[in-house]
């Protein structure tokens, strides 16, 4: 410690040098008239201050955070994890047919048109065949009454109830949130998703889970009001691949993130556009400085200190 | 020195042919910037993207 204190006080940093900034630094230094003493006492604080203010930031900042009682969905490397990476259509497609045949019985995801299907994972006509499996209320005709009608492209997915009330009855006071957004408004995004889905288990002893509740330890609280829903080959999928739990719950995840972020595909191919363009560019704005610095680092100038008389 | 000196007499030197020079070559550059992203962006993503899958449904 007092060798540290004397390699700072007595470094090069604390002395002045006959150059000319720093005589007029010095002119302005507040600790000239001190004493070699209070320069140490004052180094000593100042370490001392500046220590416990870093041991609180690691502190602080530090991943052990013993005060949560929730468990962080661990990063998984998805398909489309990377900067350049798009989304695995083919998954989107394989998620859609687990959201409308798993999540849909109580889910809602309100902001997501059959439209928006085309050209993603299902072709117009496909979208359309799968539009036209819902019922919609339409309306009203021309003797003003509602009618039902078969789904149109620009209808959105069905909700399963009417109203949140309903779906508050019908699920023992929990509320199915509704998934057109749900990566993009919790913590852990599609990780979080694939962890919740798949992180059931019996609630460790000493925890008590009340009837018509579930244990899972990636829901905030641990107890949630969602049965396990995913179960290997609960469904079959159209193109072959195997229905275990990990993959319906995977590519469940992707669709979702794709339903809150549609234009993630456009985002990282306008990415490779705007990095390859700034980088270009760049070679330009080089050139530039350099061209309108040159008069500037070619110039000599001289400061002559009026002389005392 | 002399492919310097053509090129400026030819396009450079005259107010007209020097517009003609950028609206041209901007959409030169475009048009073969845009091949090259998209190349990179496909290659990458190979197997991916819907037009990789679609032929599939159709």
């Amino acid at each position: 410690m007092a060798g540290a204190v004397t390699r700072v006080f007595s470094s090069k940093l604390l002395k002045t040098h006959p150059s000319l900034v720093q005589i007029n630094v010095s002119h302005y230094s507040t600790t000239k008239g001190w004493s070699k003493s209070k320069k140490a006492f004052m180094t000593t604080l100042g370490m001392f201050a500046g220590g416990a203010g870093a041991l609180l930031y690691a502190l602080e900042s530090s991943c052990v955070q013993a005060g949560d009682l929730e468990l962080h969905p661990p990063h998984l490397k998805w398909s489309h994890s990377g900067w350049l990476d798009s989304f695995d259509h083919a998954s989107i497609r394989r998620g859609y047919e687990v959201y409308k045949n798993v999540c849909a019985a109580c889910h809602s995801a309100r902001f997501v048109c059959y439209r928006n299907l085309v050209g993603v994972s299902h072709t117009e006509a496909e979208a359309k065949r799968e539009a036209e499996e819902i019922m919609v209320e339409d309306g009203p005709n021309d003797k003003g009454d509602m009618f039902k009608r078969p789904g149109k492209l620009s209808d959105s997915f069905p909700s399963p109830y009417p109203n949140e009330e309903a779906a508050r009855a019908a699920n023992n006071g929990a509320y199915p949130p509704d998934l057109s957004y749900i990566t993009a408004a919790r913590h852990g995004a599609e990780d979080y998703v694939f962890h919740l889905l798949t992180g059931y288990m019996d609630p460790p002893a000493g925890v008590q889970i009340r009837e018509g509740l579930y244990f899972n330890p990636y829901f905030l609280g641990g107890a949630i009001g969602m049965a396990q829903a995913l179960y290997n080959e609960i469904i079959e999928y159209e193109d072959g691949t195997p229905a275990t739990q990990a993959q319906l719950a995977k590519d469940v995840s992707t669709f979702l993130r794709w339903c809150a972020e549609p234009e993630h595909d456009t985002r990282k191919r306008f990415a490779i556009k705007a990095l390859g363009l700034t980088a270009l560019l760049s070679f330009g704005l080089f050139y530039l400085k350099r061209y309108k610095f040159s008069s500037l680092k070619s110039r000599k100038i001289s400061f002559k200190p009026p002389s005392k008389q | 020195m002399a492919l310097s000196n053509t090129v400026y007499n030819l396009l450079f030197k005259r107010t007209s042919t020097f517009m003609l020079t950028i609206a041209v070559g901007s959409f030169a550059f475009e048009r073969g910037f845009d091949r090259l992203t998209e190349y990179i962006w496909e290659s990458h993503n190979h197997g991916k993207l819907w037009k990789h899958i679609k032929d599939k449904y159709e």
